[in-house]
């Protein structure tokens, strides 16, 4: 069976959750503690929300240092899909594993309700479930989910097909609504709305379960 | 020889402040007129040990790049001085 790596960081929250969706989408799971110097065999990563380390100096900016981080980065190197899920997307950024920044949200609130996200791009590892175009209802939880680039940047997101999600209605003044990036290859994937909270309709959504899914399949694939 | 450091971490020039802009709204509800170009940043302090004031300058914007700032986002700048031996 294909099995997923979800990271524990101190301070990390969202980890069981995670387990759920991928078992849910029929793979299974296992807790890998950050402390932890190699990932082991595992198919998959997912780098799950919370706040990492408490977010001390930025979200992220510790746990890139942690020391699975370059057996991570080894991992993504080779192909291998990773996907980065709020928090997790934070520390994917500061560990340079995918592109920009998160910043407070422009409205400086906290916020946490379902939020509506088309699918801008189906060619990395989780999208590619998805049709373009597609509408998905999934919650997001942060406070500093304010997508950052520079122009150049995001010109070059754009015209790599690297931008995965975007909101419907920006909810947090990211940059061009950007929700959801993948590196220039396709198998890192960081966003900021929780699909593990949207992965079972007794949650209200499932939109979020071919993420799920199509990590499982993408790491067949990859291996 | 000892060195304290003061790094100064600012929002890079184009890139959003809303704490520093929510600050230079709510200021004028308080009776403060006439402030502009609110700014927030972060201040960081510590004391390093290095063979000499270049040296200590290097070792300062290697943390402000690689850990204490993030470039995408901040700007960093350092002031650094003598630590006075105290006999």
């Amino acid at each position: 069976m294909t099995t997923v790596g979800v990271i524990v960081f101190p301070g990390t929250n969202c980890e069981l959750d995670a387990v759920s969706a991928v078992q849910t989408a029929g793979g299974s799971a296992e807790l890998i503690w950050h402390g932890e110097k190699d990932l082991g065999d595992v198919d998959a990563v997912v780098v799950p929300g919370g706040f990492a380390h408490g977010d001390y100096l930025r979200s992220g900016a510790i746990a890139r240092f942690s020391p699975i981080m370059d057996s991570v980065a080894r991992f993504a190197a080779d192909g291998g899909p990773v996907l980065g899920i709020c928090n997790g997307f934070q520390v994917l950024a500061e560990a340079g594993l995918v592109p920009g920044a998160l910043q407070k949200n422009a409205g400086l609130k906290f916020m946490c309700q379902p939020v509506k996200l088309r699918v801008e791009s189906t060619s990395n590892v989780v999208g590619a479930q998805y049709e373009l175009g597609q509408e998905l209802m999934i919650p997001i939880n942060h406070f500093e989910g304010n997508y950052t680039v520079g122009p150049e940047t995001l010109r070059e997101l754009v015209d790599n097909d690297q931008v995965f999600l975007r909101y419907v209605e920006n909810p947090n003044g990211s940059v061009s609504s950007i929700a959801g990036v993948s590196n220039r290859a396709g198998n890192v994937v960081g966003l900021m709305p929780h699909p593990e909270r949207a992965s079972n309709a007794l949650l209200g959504s499932a939109d979020g379960l071919p993420m799920f899914a199509s990590l499982l399949v993408s790491s067949l694939v990859a291996s | 020889m000892r060195f304290a450091v003061q790094v100064e971490i600012t929002p890079r020039e184009g890139i959003s402040d809303p704490e520093g802009q929510t600050i230079e709204r709510a200021l004028p509800v308080l009776g403060f007129e006439g402030v502009s170009r609110v700014s927030t940043g972060k201040l960081i302090t510590f004391e390093v040990e290095a063979d000499d004031a270049d040296a200590a300058s290097t070792i300062v914007d290697d943390m402000c790049q690689r850990f204490l700032s993030n470039p995408v986002i901040e700007d960093a700048s350092a002031k650094i001085s003598d630590v006075a031996v105290v006999g």
